[in-house]
């Protein structure tokens, strides 16, 4: 039987030490009216080689495209080394360290993750993690409202991952928390600041602050920290990782620097997979640090004074608190926080720098390039982290039609997301493009152009 | 020794990183980073070698017998991780059309409908990426669902009080009043204080089946009939379903929305604690609430459904669709295992857990339920042993680490004293499960001689025990070079 080691005799014996006649025996308890649970759309078994080659087919009817595509997830290199450790089993099948002596890999390796990002972020302390960065959002406006006592209000410019919003609403207005939305500036693509201070007059549990935002525009991120503040709001980051390397961390913005930073994590050594497993990162100010929700690590002794770690102030926790909990949250992204650690260690902060400025870099040369091109236009004139927009003078949609035909993915249609962006793109070349790659996607993208 | 002090200024692996600073950079001057972030310089086999050693401190499933109750704690098929990553599953962009992604989108429908067979629901999203929001999606639905029928005054979501905490966590996150109701003397819901606890204030009902306690709700279809006549929701936690897969679907028990643990059921890896996947069935009622994205196959394509297919969703819980990689996992090992091999999963967690409990008692361990049988877990009570002893379920649970077994999960569910809750899970062989026995024999010796050396256990770790009071006193959450 797959995966079950029982031989005919094991049973029996088993049966016999039970005291029952037959394995459906057991079953005895539950009233018969209630046994219908046959099977009858789940397929027969496979073998491994029969599913091995199934899957290989659905990955080669998938194969591989030249991706421009950023938008929050982003390729970049993934060392070896680093889904080798990650999947061996003793951190892929190890479950939740609950049992400090038993886990000390897995608690050790978070907090040496907590450290790295308290650090890149520029904040005090960190968890250990949240599912992704959009749910890690939302977790961070109920965190502020929990602090902010009198405001149930949260305002998110829509220069923010327009899903990530989409997600906190769903999340927040369970609790009757108020999302209001600040629109961008036509022409820097940046939180239009007279718009916000519209709002200067009005209480608000937290102001979020992208950096940079969901069009790859750098943000004035002290100025709108500093608005935040003046008003008793608190800041709420939501930054890229990579950028961090290269970009002031969220601990430095303004006068007294942001309360709360978040964001996914995928770029730190996650495959892009289809969307997931990435895991969201968290990281405050200290005083902020019981109103965290998740898994939080730290360094103590045992009986005998030998350092060691463990879970900590689980009294926030679910499972102790229930009702009174700070969040639901029962899990962490572990094997990805696995995998972010040993990514990071094995860049260290010049590789990781080297990678943001590459990034960056390349996607100023494809800007450049393309902005040559007739009908093509850098839809905003701030400057840009690893993306850019660009306004094009045909139907964007069937110019990247032209180029998936090609094997290019072009780019993301912001028109889906925002309806006054009619026929722009946003496009993202990481380290991992050659000045070929760029050369490639500008030749075609002319093509494309002329003929639509 | 932290991976940090075996940094040293100025190292770098070269191969990784790009070859050098471009000189191309437009960061205003005002927006530049000032500091250099505390990551480790170290080299690629330094690395390699800090975090191979951290793993061997691990207890894991690939290497000891975890009877962690309610965890399920089973083996990983290792083709459901290498075949989830193929090198074009992995470069995938969530963003990429969906005419590239026909290959992975069929294992996605395909799971989707496997998963409404073995639930008896309507519908599935796989969006959830963990049980915990699993739950907060039941619970916002049957919220979404009570608002579109006018049906404000409903605020009170009951809970029983074995149930996950989770449960009560995940009710007041979506705005509800928690009704916790309690448990009888054999481990079923108490049905008096059901009735005297439903009325118009209420939304639903949050059910374990079988429960935390490791047995079966004999009267869950009066159960199901109590709350739908005052008006609520039945919401089945899916952390024990399979200990009925194959035998009872949740539909058929009346549920209306149900989250299922593929990291339990399906046997996805738990990886340290996550990532998770949990999708979500709902009855035909709820459909319309369904969270998105969720996979359609319309004229021989694949596509993702959106907000404009379903207007009336809750909306979206994740910046794409959950744990595509975890689920892909599960939807591997589902077509190994087939339809034959789901129904063994709770005939053989029945019986390897039977048998343990069985083989327990016989050694003079206390069943917290005797007169029950046990469904895939079963508790087993040391309040006695304790009261006479002094040796606690957490002393004994650390003298097993001494064994070579991880610990049961101890003190959970809370209304039993002293609790060990034990899942041995079906992958487990008969000579595994007396090596455990046995070792509980060894203790229990111990305990009759020297009760004094259990309670200072565990003494054959790499560490003696934690002092995890010092650790919530006296935070370090960061490393900080300056010691």
């Amino acid at each position: 039987m797959p995966f079950i080691p029982h031989t005919e005799e094991d049973v029996a014996e088993m049966l016999a030490s039970i005291g029952a006649k037959s394995i459906d025996e057991l079953f005895d308890e539950i009233p018969a009216e209630l046994k219908t649970g046959k099977l009858t759309r789940v397929p027969p078994g496979l073998s491994e080689m029969e599913i091995s080659r199934l899957m290989h087919e659905r990955a080669q009817q998938d194969g591989f495209y030249l991706s421009f595509i950023g938008a929050g997830a982003y390729e970049h290199h993934i060392p070896a080394a680093v889904w080798q450790i990650t999947t061996r089993g003793e951190f892929y099948s190890s479950y939740t360290p609950y049992q400090a002596e038993a886990s000390q890999g897995t608690l050790q390796l978070l907090y040496e993750y907590q450290t790295m990002m308290a650090s890149l972020t520029g904040m005090d302390v960190s968890n250990a993690s949240l599912y992704d960065g959009a749910s890690a959002l939302a977790e961070a406006a109920l965190m502020a409202v929990r602090q902010h006592k009198t405001s149930r209000r949260i305002l998110i410019p829509q220069t923010v991952h327009p899903i990530y919003r989409r997600v906190a609403r769903t999340i927040v207005r369970n609790q009757a928390i108020e999302v209001v939305e600040v629109p961008y500036d036509p022409a820097t693509g940046q939180v239009a600041m007279d718009k916000l201070d519209q709002f200067a007059r009005e209480e608000f549990a937290a102001l979020v602050i992208p950096q940079p935002n969901f069009f790859g525009v750098l943000e004035q991120v002290d100025a709108l920290t500093d608005w935040a503040h003046d008003k008793q709001s608190l800041a709420i980051a939501v930054v890229n990782p990579t950028s961090l390397a290269m970009l002031k961390p969220p601990g430095e913005w303004g006068h007294r620097g942001a309360d709360i930073a978040i964001g996914e994590g995928q770029p730190l050594g996650i495959p892009l997979s289809s969307g997931g497993p990435y895991f969201g990162f968290m990281a405050c100010k200290q005083e902020l640090v019981r109103q965290m929700p998740g898994r939080i690590i730290g360094r103590t002794t045992d009986l005998e004074g030998k350092e060691g770690f463990a879970l900590t102030l689980q009294a926030r926790e679910q499972h102790i608190r229930r009702s009174k909990a700070t969040s639901n949250i029962c899990t962490n992204q572990g094997l990805m926080v696995t995998a972010a650690t040993i990514y990071m260690s094995l860049l260290g902060p010049e590789g990781l720098y080297r990678v943001a400025a590459q990034s960056h870099a390349n996607t100023l040369s494809l800007i450049e390039q393309l902005e040559k091109l007739p009908g093509v236009k850098k839809a905003f004139n701030s400057p840009f982290f690893h993306e850019a927009v660009l306004q094009l003078s045909v139907p964007a949609d069937k110019v990247l039609n032209k180029l998936k035909a090609q094997g290019v993915l072009g780019g993301v249609l912001l028109e889906n997301y925002y309806p006054d962006l009619k026929n722009t793109l946003l496009v993202c070349a990481t380290e991992t493009k050659t000045a070929e790659d760029l050369d490639k996607y500008t030749e075609m993208l002319q093509e494309a152009l002329t003929g639509v | 020794m932290l991976i940090f002090e075996h940094s040293r200024k100025n190292r770098l692996n070269y191969s990784q990183a790009p070859a050098t600073r471009p000189a191309k950079n437009n960061i205003p001057d005002n927006l530049k980073r000032k500091t250099v972030p505390l990551l480790p310089e170290v080299s690629e086999m330094d690395t390699v070698r800090h975090y191979t050693r951290l793993s061997q401190k691990n207890f894991s499933i690939d290497t000891e017998f975890y009877p962690l109750g309610s965890c399920t704690m089973k083996y990983n098929p290792r083709a459901c991780n290498s075949l989830a990553m193929l090198p074009q599953f992995l470069s995938r962009h969530p963003l990429a059309p969906e005419d590239t992604g026909q290959g992975f989108l069929a294992c996605m429908y395909e799971l989707q409908e496997i998963l409404k067979d073995v639930t008896g629901m309507s519908a599935v999203s796989l969006t959830s990426m963990a049980g915990a929001q699993g739950e907060l999606i039941g619970i916002t639905m049957i919220r979404a669902y009570h608002e579109a029928h006018g049906d404000t005054g409903r605020t009170e979501i009951i809970i029983p009080d074995a149930a996950h905490g989770t449960n009560p966590a995940t009710a007041v996150m979506c705005g509800y009043k928690v009704i916790e109701i309690p448990t009888n003397r054999d481990g079923d819901v108490d049905m008096e204080a059901l009735k005297a606890a439903v009325g118009p204030r209420t939304a639903g009902l949050m059910l374990t089946n079988p429960s935390t306690l490791g047995v079966f709700e004999k009267k869950v279809a009066e159960m199901s009939r109590i709350v739908h006549e005052a008006g609520g929701l039945l919401y089945y936690d899916g952390a024990n379903l399979n200990a009925v897969l194959g035998k009872v679907k949740p539909g058929d028990m009346g549920f209306d929305v149900i989250h299922m643990n593929l990291h339990k059921t399906f046997s996805t890896p738990h990886g340290g604690g996550g990532p998770g996947a949990a999708p979500v069935g709902v009855a035909e009622r709820l459909l319309p609430y369904l969270p998105i994205p969720i996979v359609a196959y319309e004229q021989g394509t694949y596509r993702w459904l959106t907000e404009k297919d379903r207007p009336q969703t809750i909306g979206r819980l994740s910046a794409h669709m959950g744990n595509a990689g975890v689920l892909l996992r599960a939807y591997i090992y589902v077509r190994l295992l087939g339809a034959g091999g789901m129904l063994r999963i709770s005939e053989y967690a029945t019986l390897n857990a039977n048998y343990l409990m069985a083989e327990l008692r016989k050694l003079g361990f206390e069943i917290a339920y005797p007169n029950r049988r046990a469904s895939h877990e079963f508790i087993v009570t040391m309040k006695e042993i304790k009261d006479k002893t002094g040796v606690s379920a957490m002393h004994l649970a650390k003298r097993l680490l001494d064994k070579g077994f991880h610990a049961p999960t101890v003190y959970f569910p809370l209304l039993v004293p002293e609790c060990l809750l034990i899942e041995p899970a079906e992958t487990e062989s008969k000579e595994t499960l007396d090596h455990f026995v046995a070792a509980m024999k060894e203790i229990l010796d111990e305990i009759a001689a020297q009760p004094d050396m259990v309670k200072a256990a565990p003494h054959d770790m790499p560490l003696r025990k934690i002092d995890d009071v010092k650790a919530a006193r006296e935070l370090d959450l960061v490393w900080n070079p300056a010691g």
